[in-house]
């Protein structure tokens, strides 16, 4: 198959043109990606905040050199902001104008439902879109249950039926991501559209790598050991860990600062940029200093 | 059965039949699949090369597992269902040939003299033999010779009969009693020690020791499967997988969780009380639309050309209930008391003021608990350690709580407070006095009674919910968080 519908090869090519781009991707986000390419499926990524869930969906969009068109989501998000919207203001001038030409109501009402008055929002204009695009939908979780409905007919068919000009149907098939903080249920409908990809906080060894793929200027020794004591600071129960946007911008505070180790001291003052609630940096620094006293314990003991 | 996953048999028959013995057996364990999802997973394996098992193992999860809480589950159904299929997962009777090479390698790496040379393929390796390829496979964290080691383990180790009837956990017990990781650590621990140059400061201790830590876990997980599947080869697929069914986090019973459920129903609940927060304040907010708001009306006239084409509303203000809770904390139902107590100070910011009574056969208020305090667990903990509530024997005896309840605090009660009793009202045949309750409900807005027993068990033997709850406005089964976050929700 010498040009093959399907954007991506394998998995594998996933993997690695993802991480030309910067984005280390693990078996299940490569495998989804390339499955949601071969089934024409949007992808639903759910996860805790700052684990990379929108920036998987711009690092494809840059990987497959497509347009990445973006839908924010909030509460009180309805069809006029997401789908399309009549030009109201533009709608009225001109029939005002056209009342003076003395033209007949039925001459005006076809010219002002036209293209020309149509306010094209993020969904429909990926779907009309002539060049390849990357559609997110960020924190789906937060429009209301109603308003789901709203995405469901552009999730499955990849139309959208406008009532006085017909159905626009999506001239090619756009990849899409949904992100959710999981702040709430969604609906089963939507979910039952969606390819589900759950992403955690990455394992040593990839945190390691993002560290080092990130950060400019940073030695191995200092990004392991980052990624280290990252990873016992989120075994704690904690209201929020440290995601991997933290854990970046820590390793940057110390490349900055010039610090090539870290020692208590350090991380006890630096850990401000890891935790943004008192309680859970009191509850780290009363973990790193309680560590502290075992083993002095454990090797006066000896 | 075990070549239906090589590429030629792949085609048609084989796959369907066989996918859908998974999807019925992910029903069995709880989990909600759709047939649309299951025709996407029978696409969905199409693309994917069947020899690549996690490739497969995430394209099925991707289309049929739409909620995190529930990988667990599939993962165990998953492991169960496939673990003799795939050339990598059969039970292989050769593989100590295997572990010999690698062993051989290792050590043809290290070149260390004080290592003990291993004997001829095939032989058995001796306890000690075992210990030292266990210390260096975790001191390395080799996966491969991990998981040699594990699956030598348990062959050694757990003392399998074909047959007998016991559950996996006793194996796994026999298994980790023989390899001593306690032991193991604390050796690791040694050499790290010693072959660091200068001496190791605390925090480096401390993340080396985690490292270890993290390995031995996997050791564990590796021994496990390694268990399931000799049991799977045993008795085969379906005995297993119903063995091994668990109740979803959501519908694990309070009154009887495992320590393990309770840790995972302790980190269930603060997504659980985040999600629940941000829905009821959207209810309050979008429940009912307040008064016309004229100001804003006429200033988005402006752009109609004065016509007050979009009618804009005020914001309603509706008022927040009052919420008192009377938890019993004795034993059998303190861990239901506990995630109550938690879950309704986690969103006390929709109720204009909560307060918290516990009692065993006293009763003690303990909302100065929670004032000002960040971490609501801790708090919960104080609670089960600091409130007086033992008034004579330390056994729960409604009536006397309720007495002094009503004598002390019963004023307290307006008419915008909410009253929830948590407790399975085993009185031990102590005087009920129930007349507490209509009292209470006269000047309460609400009553309600939870009662974490199923309602089978209401009113048979000292259980007396059924007098009480003639006074109550509702007496609700909360057994496990849904029916918990069910409730909750009403409240609000």
């Amino acid at each position: 198959m010498a040009d093959s519908p399907y954007r991506f090869e394998s998995v594998a090519a996933v993997r690695d043109s993802l991480r030309k781009v910067d984005y280390l991707s693990d078996d299940g986000i490569a495998g989804i990606v390339y499955l949601a390419d071969r089934l024409g499926k949007p992808v639903l990524v759910e996860g805790p905040a700052g684990t990379g869930k929108t920036q998987l969906a711009k690092s494809v969009a840059e990987m497959t050199g497509a347009r990445l068109i973006r839908l924010q989501c909030y509460e009180g998000l309805d069809e006029s902001k997401a789908l399309f919207e009549w030009n109201y203001k533009k709608q009225l001038l001109r029939i005002q104008a056209e009342r003076s030409d003395g033209k007949t109501w039925e001459a005006v009402e076809d010219d002002i439902f036209s293209e020309d008055f149509l306010l094209t929002r993020p969904l429909l204009e990926a779907i009309s879109a002539e060049e390849p695009v990357v559609l997110l939908i960020d924190e789906v979780d937060r429009v209301e249950v109603e308003t789901e409905a709203l995405l469901l007919e552009i999730l499955s068919d990849y139309q959208v039926s406008i009532p006085e000009l017909g159905t626009i149907t999506a001239k090619q098939i756009p990849l899409v991501f949904l992100t959710s903080n999981n702040t709430r249920e969604l609906s089963e409908a939507l979910k039952r559209r969606c390819l589900f990809l759950h992403v955690d906080y990455p394992e040593l060894d990839r945190e390691r790598e993002i560290v080092l793929t990130k950060v400019p200027d940073i030695t191995e020794a200092l990004a392991d050991q980052v990624a280290r004591i990252v990873r016992s600071i989120r075994q704690l129960e904690l209201k929020k860990s440290p995601s991997v946007s933290e854990t970046l911008d820590w390793a940057r505070t110390l490349v900055l600062l010039g610090i090539e180790s870290v020692d208590v001291e350090t991380a006890k003052s630096t850990i401000n940029i890891l935790l943004k609630y008192q309680s859970d940096i009191a509850k780290a620094v009363r973990e790193l200093d309680q560590e502290n006293g075992t083993i002095t314990k454990a090797a006066a003991g000896a | 059965m075990s070549d239906a996953l090589a590429p030629e048999a792949a085609a048609g028959q084989a796959i369907t039949e066989l996918l859908a013995g998974f999807i019925q057996e992910l029903r069995q364990a709880g989990l909600p699949v759709s047939l649309t999802e299951n025709l996407d997973a029978m696409e969905a394996v199409k693309h994917i090369p069947l020899e690549d098992r996690e490739a497969f193992k995430y394209a099925l999860a991707a289309t049929l597992v739409k909620n995190n809480a529930h990988w667990r589950a599939f993962e165990t159904v998953f492991e169960v269902y496939f673990s003799l299929r795939g050339s990598r997962y059969r039970i292989a009777d050769v593989d100590e040939d295997e572990l010999a090479q690698l062993l051989e390698q290792l050590e043809q790496q290290e070149q260390d003299g004080a290592a003990p040379q291993v004997g001829g393929a095939g032989e058995n390796l001796t306890p000690e033999e075992i210990a030292e390829m266990l210390f260096r496979a975790l001191q390395r964290g080799d996966d491969a010779l991990m998981r040699a080691v594990a699956r030598q383990a348990v062959r050694r180790f757990a003392g399998m009969e074909p047959g007998r009837p016991v559950g996996g956990t006793y194996y796994l017990y026999r298994t980790l009693r023989n390899l001593d990781l306690d032991g193991v650590l604390q050796k690791l621990m040694d050499q790290a020690r010693q072959s660091s140059p200068e001496p190791l400061t605390p925090l480096e201790e401390r993340l080396e020791q985690d490292e270890y830590e993290h390995r031995i876990d996997q050791l564990k997980k590796e021994i496990e499967a390694e268990i399931r599947r000799a049991l799977v080869a045993d008795r085969g697929v379906e005995a297993m997988a119903k063995t091994l069914r668990k109740p979803l986090p959501e519908d694990v019973d309070f009154m009887h969780a495992s320590r393990e459920e309770m840790a995972s129903l302790r980190k269930a609940i603060y997504p659980l009380t985040r999600k629940l927060a941000v829905r009821l304040a959207r209810k309050r907010r979008h429940g009912r639309k307040g008064p016309l708001d004229f100001r804003s009306t006429v200033r988005h006239s402006l752009s109609y050309g004065g016509v007050p084409a979009e009618p804009k509303f005020k914001y309603p203000r509706p008022s927040k209930p009052e919420i008192f809770v009377i938890a019993d904390i004795s034993g059998s139902v303190a861990a239901f008391a506990r995630f109550t107590l938690h879950l309704v100070y986690a969103i006390s910011n929709q109720f204009s003021k909560v307060r918290s009574f516990v009692f065993i056969d006293g009763i003690d208020e303990v909302t100065r608990l929670f004032e000002g305090v960040e971490d609501i667990a801790d708090a919960v903990h104080r609670v089960n350690t600091e409130a007086d509530v033992v008034w004579v024997d330390g056994h729960s005896d409604y009536g006397h709580a309720f007495e002094v309840f009503w004598n002390q605090w019963g004023k307290e009660i307006g008419p915008k407070t909410t009253v929830l009793v948590l407790g399975d009202a085993r009185n031990n045949y102590h005087a009920s006095q129930s007349w507490v309750m209509k009292e209470i409900r006269k000047r309460a807005r609400h009553l309600y009674w939870l009662n974490p027993e199923p309602k089978s068990y209401w009113d048979t033997g000292d259980s007396i919910v059924g007098e009480y709850a003639a006074h109550c406005d509702g007496v609700y089964e909360c057994r496990n968080l849904r029916q918990l976050e069910r409730f909750v929700d009403l409240l609000a």
